[in-house]
């Protein structure tokens, strides 16, 4: 089948479905790939280098659409697209079917397929296709420096000659993927950097990232389905705007990244938090498409308050990184193909049983699939509580290494009395001669016992050999009966010498083989 | 013609070059000095006897002796390294039927002049010398059997295992008070045969990670055999050579049970202690990575740990391992290797693996000098290895391996994990390791992908 990668039609979106690279990737897979002619321009790759990894490049998207059974790209098709629709082909792209019921129709009727990249389940399977984690993270990210540029100050704290400048204050709200790349972002720009969540779940992941979470006291678990955050109760709320009116004075610096799947973003930065801001702070609304965060947001617009508060509404952060953005999505449509493909043969299959598949298809074959059945598997696992190691103060542990000494102390000294009475008890029966030698005996085993513990680990192997050759010294016993005067006993005693030769000889020669090869760097 | 007493003095001399030999092997340089001192001893043992007093009969010796050098050269030179594990149980074999052989002559033609108790000791040192070295060498053939495929490596467990195993006991003991009372010949013969299946019987039962344990029991059996000969016809170099080698692999069986966190008497019962609960479900996928993203992520790597396994050896990967090693050294990355005491099927497997691909010993280290490293580390390769990287058992106390001390391999930045397929390890556990955000699956034969790996690092 054949994969094309249109030019994006929207104006300002720089990126592109398909980079030489994934172009590459999709070829393993066996599909063809063809580019309308400067579609990756704007993204920084040029035509030649597409054509390098061998992509075919067509002069237009009419010629494209036509050639190709699976279309990838950014956007939901456009009304210029919608002609180029037709029963059998596929398209991969972001879709927002919930916000785009009438496109979705006419697409539907069209009989084309529409896997939505926006759609796909949020299950740890389905990580490697997840377009809008990438695109989140690079929102966050991405944040942080539009921030940085509308923000008079450093971001770190410096005592310089010119005296002490203190460190920006950061504080993050929702603390999903794009949260918590901007948290750490901030942080290695050596911000300090707060954060909220009303997922407490979360907060380890915040603190992982190195930034402190503002705990709200307030029993009310806000995660919802798919590891995105359920609206609040009316007190919470309350709860919270508390928080943050003490939080507004001291903070440089918002970034609000809340979300409520299908729903306008949850207002919590409302035109009493600005007002009550340093003039020169910074609010960066990343739900600004979805209405934002902050009541004074105005989407694609950086807007300035009449308290010198700057408002950041840009909805397109990750196509300001378009290079960026157009590596990380052409990837995860790879990987949505790659799972699309089972044969790796360049055909796909649309298998409707395969959760991630099913949950991303919108419209298969002339058929309504969206709404999807609510996926299966909780999107972060629940852990199980576990009971906290109980720590030993000092005393404790001293008590229990005395116990410990105690315990080894008395199992040696019953082993001594043991041994001393196993002793008396031969002693009173075995003949004199056979006492002589058990003294011999027992010396060797202490002196076996001693010397063994100090061979090194690494050595264990040789260590086997050399004991397998000396144990060969069993032979003695059979040269000292070989010369008897039966015929079994002298047969007997001739293969046992044949035998005990081997060990020694073969036990001998591979320990220095073994040896030899041990080398110093 | 040597006199007695200057016999004795070379036994005492061999026994003095004996223990060095085997003190030797604290460190490598020391340890290449070492063997020689064991040669020598042996020479001097072997030399002292023939020419001693009691030794007539050199007619069979000199043959024997020739024929057996021969053999011993080949088959020392053929070996793999891979092998090793399965020439060192067929050795033991051969000190095992020699005990049997000379246990069984001492009996025919028992030495002059015993009375009262010297006769009852003596009988008593025949008996136990011949079940030692009866079950050694059956053990040892089985043993060698799972080592190079030819029996299956699973632990054979029939039901009533253990009863069988005391019934064998209870006979032995049975028969030898009945020797000891002289009802024939015939009782010991019976107790060999049953030795002999005993010692098949208790090897079966036991597979797979537990052959370290096995193997160096066997050394140790076999020393003990040595000794009881030694006892048998009072000759003190066997005794001590014996008791040597019987410490050597006590010590050695007890180190690769202390490594398992299992008690040697459960490891000689055979099979896997049943676990007490319901083993924490693992959550999440493995993820695979292929070839080429290994190597660029082997190139942005400062430090990496390769953790080898008796995969390792499977796929004969350590010549490609010891390259790639190279390579990466020489780009100035921090190469190590970690070796699990009972990685592979004898103790210290990994290690003459690494040597013979020529990884300098430097870098090879012990579980207990890196286990700390792992959290600095970028990389860790994990070759055919499994139980010994295991979180479970640290995490999970219902594991069967739970205790066991682990490689925290998890610490570090990525983990990859060279497997040949999907399969569990040996021990048939669930690895969480393998589900871990961090981890990557690289499918495929270990030599495969390595080779490929290190085409793809040169270029």
């Amino acid at each position: 089948m054949i994969i094309g990668a249109p030019k994006e039609l929207q104006a300002g979106e720089k990126r592109v479905a398909m980079t030489p690279d994934s172009a590459g990737q999709l070829q393993k897979l066996g599909f063809e790939c063809v580019l309308e002619a400067g579609a990756g321009i704007e993204a920084g790759f040029s035509d030649a280098t597409y054509k390098a990894a061998g992509v075919k490049i067509v002069k237009t998207a009419a010629s494209l659409w036509k050639q190709s059974d699976i279309i990838i790209k950014v956007q939901a098709v456009s009304q210029a697209e919608e002609a180029h629709l037709k029963a059998g082909k596929t398209i991969v792209s972001f879709f927002w079917p919930a916000q785009n019921k009438e496109l979705l129709d006419r697409v539907v009727s069209s009989g084309s397929n529409q896997i939505a990249m926006d759609m796909v389940p949020r299950i740890s399977r389905a990580q490697k296709m997840d377009a809008l984690s990438s695109m989140a993270n690079i929102a966050g990210y991405r944040a942080v420096i539009e921030a940085g540029n509308h923000f008079g100050r450093f971001f770190t704290g410096q005592i310089t000659a010119a005296g002490k400048v203190p460190p920006a204050k950061v504080l993050v709200i929702g603390a999903g993927v794009a949260g918590l790349a901007a948290i750490g972002t901030a942080q290695s720009l050596g911000a300090i950097v707060r954060a909220f969540d009303v997922r407490p779940e979360v907060a380890e992941q915040i603190e992982s990232m190195g930034a402190e979470f503002l705990m709200l006291e307030f029993d009310e678990d806000g995660s919802g389905e798919g590891g995105y955050a359920k609206p609040a109760s009316p007190e919470f709320i309350e709860k919270e705007m508390a928080l943050f009116r003490e939080q507004a004075p001291e903070i440089d610096i918002v970034i609000t990244t809340a979300l409520i799947p299908g729903r306008p973003a949850p207002k919590l930065w409302p035109a009493e938090m600005v007002g009550l801001m340093k003039s020169g702070s910074v609010v960066v609304d990343l739900a600004a498409e979805q209405g934002g965060n902050c009541d004074l947001t105005k989407p694609n617009k950086v807007i300035k308050t009449e308290n010198g508060v700057t408002i950041i509404g840009y909805t397109d952060f990750p196509s300001r990184m378009s290079a960026q953005s157009s590596t990380l999505y052409a990837t995860n449509i790879r990987h949505m193909l790659d799972d699309l493909t089972p044969e790796n043969d360049g055909n796909i299959f649309i298998n409707l049983e395969d959760d991630v598949i099913r949950g991303a298809l919108v419209s298969h074959n002339g058929d309504l699939m969206f709404p999807p059945p609510a996926p299966k598997v909780a999107a972060i696992g629940k852990q199980p509580a576990t009971p906290a190691p109980v720590e030993l103060t000092a005393a404790e542990k001293a008590a229990l290494e005395q116990a410990a000494i105690r315990k080894s102390g008395q199992q040696q000294i019953g082993l001594l009395v043991f041994g001393g009475l196993f002793m008396l008890l031969i002693g009173s029966f075995a003949p004199a001669s056979f006492m002589q030698h058990f003294i011999v005996f027992a010396l060797s085993c202490f002196v076996g016992f001693q010397v063994i513990w100090n061979v090194s680990h690494a050595l264990h192997t040789p260590l086997m050999a050399v004991t397998n050759a000396i144990s060969g010294i069993i032979i003695l016993g059979a040269l000292l009966q070989i010369g008897s005067s039966s015929f079994i006993v002298t047969l007997l005693a001739s293969i046992s010498v044949l035998i005990a030769t081997i060990n020694i000889v073969g036990g001998f020669m591979v320990t220095r083989r073994m040896l030899a090869m041990f080398q110093k760097s | 013609m040597l006199s007695s007493n200057i016999v004795t003095a070379i036994y005492i001399a061999a026994s003095v070059l004996f223990i060095l030999s085997l003190g030797g092997l604290s460190n490598q340089e020391k340890a290449k000095r070492a063997v020689w001192f064991g040669i020598v001893g042996m020479a001097l043992a072997v030399f002292g006897t023939v020419f001693g007093p009691q030794v007539s009969g050199f007619i069979w010796i000199i043959p024997m002796i020739l024929i057996g050098s021969i053999i011993g050269v080949i088959v020392a030179q053929r070996v793999e390294m891979t092998g090793m594990p399965q020439l060192v149980a067929a050795l033991h074999t051969f000190v095992g039927l020699a005990a049997v052989f000379i246990g069984i002559n001492s009996h025919i033609d028992p030495p002059s002049g015993l009375i009262g108790a010297e006769l009852i000791i003596h009988d008593v040192e025949v008996f136990v010398g011949v079940f030692i070295g009866a079950v050694t060498a059956t053990g040892s053939v089985i043993a060698y059997g799972k080592l190079s495929g030819s029996i299956d490596g699973k632990a054979l467990l029939l039901p009533a295992r253990n009863w069988l195993n005391l019934a064998a006991v209870l006979a032995c003991l049975w028969l030898g008070t009945l020797f000891l009372d002289h009802a024939g010949p015939w009782t010991l013969y019976l107790m060999t045969a049953i030795a002999f299946l005993f010692g098949a019987h208790l090897v079966m039962a036991i597979g797979g990670a537990d052959m370290p344990v096995v193997v160096s029991m066997l050394n140790s059996y076999s020393g003990w055999a040595a000794a009881a000969t030694g006892f048998l016809l009072g000759n003190d170099l066997l005794i001590v050579t014996g008791a040597l080698v019987g410490a050597s692999g006590a010590i050695l069986s007890y180190i690769m049970c202390k490594a398992m966190n299992r008690s040697f008497i459960s490891v000689i019962l055979g099979g896997w202690g049943t676990s007490t609960g319901v083993a924490q479900e693992v959550e999440g996928e493995m993820i695979a990575t292929d070839v080429s993203s290994v190597a660029s992520d082997l190139m942005d790597a400062q430090s990496i740990i390769i953790v080898p396994g008796y995969g390792m050896a499977v796929a004969q990967a350590q010549g490609a391992v010891s390259e790639i090693t190279r390579r990466l050294r020489d780009k100035g990355k921090n190469v190590r290797f970690a070796i699990h005491p009972v990685a592979g099927r004898l103790p210290g497997h990994m290690n003459v693996l690494l040597a013979e691909a020529k990884v300098p010993y430097d870098i090879v280290l012990e579980m207990d000098e890196i286990n700390n490293d792992f959290s600095d580390t970028d990389m860790v390769i994990i070759l055919g290895a499994n139980d010994i990287v295991n979180p479970a058992a640290q995490d999970d106390p219902n594991s069967p391996i739970a205790g066991m001390p682990v490689l925290e391999v998890w610490k570090a930045g990525q983990v990859i994990i060279s497997k040949r397929g999907q399969g569990r390890g040996y021990s048939g556990i669930e690895n969480p390791l393998f589900f871990k955000d961090n981890s990557r699956m690289l499918y495929g034969d270990a030599k495969a992908s390595l080779d490929q790996l290190l085409a793809q690092i040169t270029s």
